[in-house]
């Protein structure tokens, strides 16, 4: 069991190689078994975590300064968790999509089994293009370099984590070669490429500084001096850039809007919290003496002001993908809020501090599984509808029940209400800005979340009104992709209501050592 | 097996599985759906009667802690003032249920409609058994979402305009005491639900604070109960089909927000300690604006449902009002006008219901002479206003006794004002109803073959049946007011847990 | 004026060139250059670390190590980044990205 932190690195990397040698039909049976196999490993390193706190290992037993290790504590591991359920559930939903949307595309679908289904010049002269036979292994290695990046204990081996995971993101959003997609990847591509180097000339500055890479090392040595503190800068434009908090967000929306559903799912769920989790592991562990308060109040309003821009834009949007895209631009936003309620501001030793650290986590973790159930169901209707024209929805809640149900659970979960995850997030942090008197946090978590409700309500209003025009009969979609958007709904609603377990995992090996004692009382 | 502890969470999920396996269902699946609704009211009402018997003839308390964060439990339990909203939605709920399935039938949309009509009884027995006010919150806001869809439920337009006002109002309230309960628990530390309050400690050191806190609370709490200015949304959830109309007036939403108001005066901040601050007289002065504002109203009114909803905004307000003027006897009206006004108020919307659905009569000029086809419905909407008017032996006639025995023993003469010319305009904005009813000329307009159609001229059973058990139960409320069980001694046993305080 | 700080600044000055030239220049090909030099300078200042911490007159292996797998992500990379562009011109004909919203 203490292995399975390289396993849930190594499986789906080894799955994603023989989806991709092994082509066809067959790759998505891989793929499944990755996923599955993937998630069980996930679930081991979370009760590894649980049962036997921080989980350390050498590679090829070299030690630290000379080798690289790899760590899981109470918040790589809770990131790990989410990554696996959420991860499963897109999984089993792509199978179905993709077969689908395979389906649709093989022109002329041929009787004979053997025809060729791999890409290639069809016998006509025709090139086919299926894009569910290249999806299980671009999203295997996604899935493996999520987890590297939640697990690697150097910052170099995180960048090599990072680019990886951006060229893994960037293939699939071009996945279906449209050239809207095609335009939104390069966007992508640039940008992220943009916030690697950023990242790395602060590591390589850091490495000057310093002469380690190992985030235990670094912590220890409390770096102060001015090259750590532009390193921190780089480091953090970079990822912020990454983690599209406003106005870095540019990319964003086009992105995660033209991908196949799958994709958004996982780009919005999982992808941007990669970034962030670096973000924030940087922030409060090596960077931790550096940090000031204004730069840290001037973070958070950048989340105040991608909280307030993004939901507007939410409203706006006439797409559905769109509309759920920019509710991403808004949803980082609070997580960076998270900021300067951990930071410096106020009593150092003060039990708010972990109090919102753990409060935005918990929020990460519900945008995680409510966001992936809203990018799936946009992708169910989009297939049964074929469109997602948020205005032409109507009477469109009695026909597809089960999905605009979830789309309302998460909605709950995005918005903050009870009882969902994201109650329990936007809880900790309001606690957490009222105790430490940072009042304007309380108007903006608040004003934010009846933002949100204004654009779930836009979509679920329009879904109910009664249906005046005639349709023709949806396109049937298969019960597998629906069940999976209920249940990353569900889960959204379900950890909201028990929350204890959880909370507890994230304080296992967590800074702030010293202020958790308190909070306990 | 523990009781004390499964009992408050089997009393949850009574509903909440119904609801969900409704959701699975197809609209034509009309045997399973009926039988687990049914099914699952019939267990909640026994379970209401066993807890009822339990606490009040065996002195027991339920009580089930489940943990939910790092410090913070959810806390389900039963006690006697609990027991008064269980009681009155086990009860309404079982009856609504019924009516409902007559009053929808092959109506498009049931399956998505009694899912969350389930949901929202859910959410009601949460907000009546919580233990302290983070279980509290979590049920309140969760009866503003799952009403959502009951209001708009038609989809038309004007529903949809309805739904947004609704949503508007309630989760801006929600806002309101989702701050006011942080920023309590911040310099309290987790809260939960004792006569006489916990925190008295704070006094000292945060009165501002304190006051605040409270009236951010009771604004949360107030747009639910509809005290004006935060009474908009109530009005126009009228376009809502009668059962929702019903559930949410009599039992569920404005409840809420009541029942919100009586715990947080009670058992939050304590008799004492509002009175110390100074806070209990803004609210009354609220609450007794609000009521003649409501029946002001009313008078203006002639869509039937839109007149009942604002005669809900005044009489809900009696509670709110009792609850403020601190005497034993006006605690005792207060809470025990909890269940009188929604047995009272659910019977007049299901008449209204039978009404609309039977004779598509909406406007009260078109009710003339409707007593003569349909004697049974007009009795059961006679016996709900003159209760509402206040007309002894009738329950709304306790109530308003003990307000205004309390107002006197508070000190609060003009209390006594505001009673009797609400009771004046109880009685100018219903009676006229009644006797256009009783003996006004039959409508020539009515449609000769609607009226041919209905023979037996009275609604079917399932509508008919509800409407005379809600009239029935209200005239025994009255009539045995002095019963051991009754709610006038249920509300006694509360007001005196309260007033023992020094 | 050290050696040391001399080939940093040079790296720094190289990164700021680039800089500009990722966020000025329209042609997707002067993008991508931009950013494979941009590595170049990380990759530069690696080299002078490496030199400065030597010890015993061997330099530092570590940034040498850095250096190598970085030109690696940088070569996948960019050659990632070439391919998406030969597409999006073969699609489009565009060379260049425009600055309208394309996304719909």
């Amino acid at each position: 069991m203490s292995l399975a932190g390289i396993w849930v690195i190594l499986i789906p990397l080894i799955c994603g190689l023989a989806a991709f040698a092994v082509g066809g039909r067959s790759a998505r049976v891989i793929g499944l078994i990755g996923a599955g196999l993937t998630f069980l490993l996930s679930g081991l390193l979370v009760l590894h975590v649980w049962q036997s706190g921080v989980w350390i290992y050498q590679l090829g037993g070299w030690d630290v300064p000379l080798g690289i290790s790899l760590r899981a504590d109470g918040l790589s591991a809770f990131l790990i968790g989410m990554t696996g359920a959420v991860g499963l559930g897109i999984s089993l939903y792509a199978v179905r999509y993709f077969e689908d949307e395979d389906e649709a595309l093989t022109p002329d679908p041929s009787p004979d089994p053997s025809a060729p289904l791999r890409t290639g010049a069809g016998r006509g002269g025709t090139e086919v293009w299926l894009p569910g036979t290249s999806y299980w292994p671009l999203w295997m290695l996604l899935w493996a370099s999520l987890n590297v990046l939640f697990l690697s204990n150097d910052i170099f081996n995180l960048y090599v984590g990072l680019e990886l995971l951006t060229l893994a993101s960037v293939a699939l959003i071009i996945l279906q070669r449209e050239q809207a997609a095609i335009v939104a990847g390069l966007r992508y591509l640039l940008a992220a490429f943009l916030g690697s180097m950023a990242y790395l000339l602060g590591v390589a500055l850091i490495y000057a500084d310093a002469g380690v890479l190992d985030l235990g090392l670094l912590a220890d040595a409390e770096l102060t001096g001015t090259a750590t503190q532009v390193a921190g800068g780089l480091m953090a434009v970079g990822l912020l850039l990454k983690a599209a908090l406003f106005p870095l967000h540019f990319w964003l929306p086009a992105a995660h809007s033209s991908a196949p559903a799958p994709v958004s799912a996982a780009l919005s769920a999982l992808v941007v919290k990669g970034a962030f989790y670096l973000l924030i592991r940087l922030w409060f562990e090596v960077f931790e003496s550096a940090g000031t308060v204004s730069v840290e109040q001037m973070i958070g309003a950048l989340g105040a002001v991608a909280i307030v821009v993004g939901s507007f834009q939410a409203i706006r949007q006439a797409r559905l993908k769109l509309m759920i895209a920019y509710s991403t631009v808004a949803q980082v936003g609070y997580l960076f809020i998270m900021i300067p309620l951990a930071g410096s501001f106020g009593d150092p030793e003060a039990s708010w501090r972990f109090e919102a650290w753990t409060g935005g986590l918990y929020h990460a973790l519900s945008h995680g599984f409510a966001k992936a159930s809203m990018f799936l169901a946009a992708g169910v209707l989009l297939s049964a509808l074929g469109h997602d024209r948020v205005w032409h929805l109507a009477g469109s809640a009695s026909r597809f029940p089960v999905i605009y149900l979830s789309f309302g659970i998460a909605g709950m979960s995005l918005m903050g209400l009870p009882p969902s995850a994201g109650f329990v997030g936007k809880w900790l942090m309001l606690r957490s800005a009222v105790e430490s008197g940072q009042w304007w946090w309380v108007v903006i978590l608040l004003v934010g979340g009846l933002l949100t409700a204004g654009y779930v309500a836009i979509v679920l209003s329009q879904a109910i009104q009664h249906d005046v025009e005639e349709h023709t009969e949806p396109h049937p979609v298969p019960k597998l992709m629906t069940v999976m958007v209920f249940a990353l709904a569900a889960m959204s609603l379900l950890l909201g209501l028990r929350a204890a377990e959880p909370l507890e995992l994230l304080e296992i090996g967590a800074p702030f050592q010293t202020l958790m004692s308190m909070v306990e009382d | 097996m523990d009781w004390g502890f499964w009992l408050p969470q089997i009393m949850l999920f009574s509903s909440l599985i119904p609801a969900l396996v409704i959701f699975l269902l197809r609209d034509e699946q009309f045997w399973l759906r009926t039988s687990l609704n049914l099914g699952g009211s019939a267990v909640k009402l026994v379970l209401a009667g066993i807890m009822a018997w339990g606490v009040l003839a065996e002195g027991r308390t339920y009580e089930a802690s489940l943990p939910f964060l790092h410090n913070q439990e959810l806390v389900l339990r039963v006690e006697p003032l609990s027991l008064m909203l269980v009681g009155l939605s086990s009860v309404l709920w079982f009856i609504t249920t019924i009516y409902a399935i007559g009053y929808l039938e092959n109506s498009p949309n049931r399956t998505r409609f009694f899912g969350f009509f389930s949901l929202c009884v859910t959410a009601t027995i949460g907000i009546a058994l919580a233990g302290n006010l983070i279980t509290f919150l979590i049920f309140y806001e969760m009866l503003s979402v799952v009403t959502y869809p009951l209001v708009v439920h038609r989809g038309t337009p004007a529903a949809l305009a309805a739904g947004r006002t609704y949503l508007l109002y309630t989760l801006g309230g929600g806002v309101l005491l989702l701050l006011g309960i942080i920023w309590l628990q911040v310099l309290a530390g987790p809260v939960s639900f004792e006569p006489g309050g916990t925190i008295d400690f704070l006094l000292d050191d945060h009165r501002t604070e304190l006051t605040v806190i409270f009236g951010l609370l009771i604004a949360g709490l107030g747009v639910k109960a509809a005290i004006v200015p935060l009474h908009r949304w109530l009005p126009e959830a009228m376009i809502a089909p009668a059962p929702v109309s019903a559930l949410l007036h009599a039992v569920a939403v404005v409840k809420a927000g009541a029942y919100g108001i009586v715990r947080v005066v009670y058992d939050v901040y304590g008799l004492e300690l509002s009175n110390q601050l100074n806070v209990l007289l803004p609210l009354a002065l609220f609450a007794g604006f609000t009521i003649i504002y409501g029946s002001v109203r009313a008078l203006g009114e002639f869509d039937l449902k839109r007149r009942l909803a604002y005669s809900t905004v005044s009489q809900v307000s009696y509670i709110a009002l009792g609850t403020a003027l601190l005497g034993p006897a006006a605690t005792v009206g207060a809470t025990v006008h909890l269940i009188h006004q929604g047995i009272m108020k659910i019977t007049l919307f299901f008449c209204a219901g039978v009404f609309a659905e039977a004779r598509h009569i909406h406007d009260i000029r078109e009710m003339s002479g409707v007593g003569r086809s349909m004697p049974l419905t007009m009795s059961a909407f006679t016996l709900g206003a003159f209760g509402m008017i206040g007309v002894p032996p009738l329950a709304g006639f306790v109530s308003k006794w003990y307000l205004g025995i309390g107002s006197l023993e508070s000190n609060a003469p003009w209390v006594i004002v505001i009673l009797v010319a609400s009771s004046v305009m109880n009685a100018a904005y219903f009676l006229p109803i009644v006797y256009k009813g009783w003996f006004g000329e039959p409508h020539e307009e009515i449609d000769v073959v609607e009226a041919e159609r209905f023979q037996v001229a009275e609604a079917p059973w399932s509508l008919l049946g509800p409407a005379l058990a809600t009239a029935g139960i209200s005239l025994l409320a009255g009539l045995l007011a002095a019963w051991a069980y009754s709610p006038l001694s249920l509300a006694e046993i509360v007001a005196n847990q309260r007033m023992i305080s020094p | 004026m050290s050696e040391f700080l001399i080939y940093a600044l040079v790296a720094a000055a190289l990164f700021a060139i680039c800089l500009h030239g990722i966020i000025t220049r329209r042609h997707i090909l002067r993008k991508i250059l931009a950013l494979n030099m941009m590595g170049s300078a990380v990759f530069l200042l690696l080299i002078t670390i490496a030199e400065r911490n030597q010890v015993d007159g061997v330099a530092d292996p570590v940034p040498h190590a850095m250096v190598l797998t970085g030109i690696v992500v940088a070569v996948s990379a960019t050659a990632f980044a070439l391919a998406l562009a030969r597409r999006y011109h073969a699609q489009t004909g565009h060379t260049e990205l425009h600055d309208e919203d394309g996304s719909t």
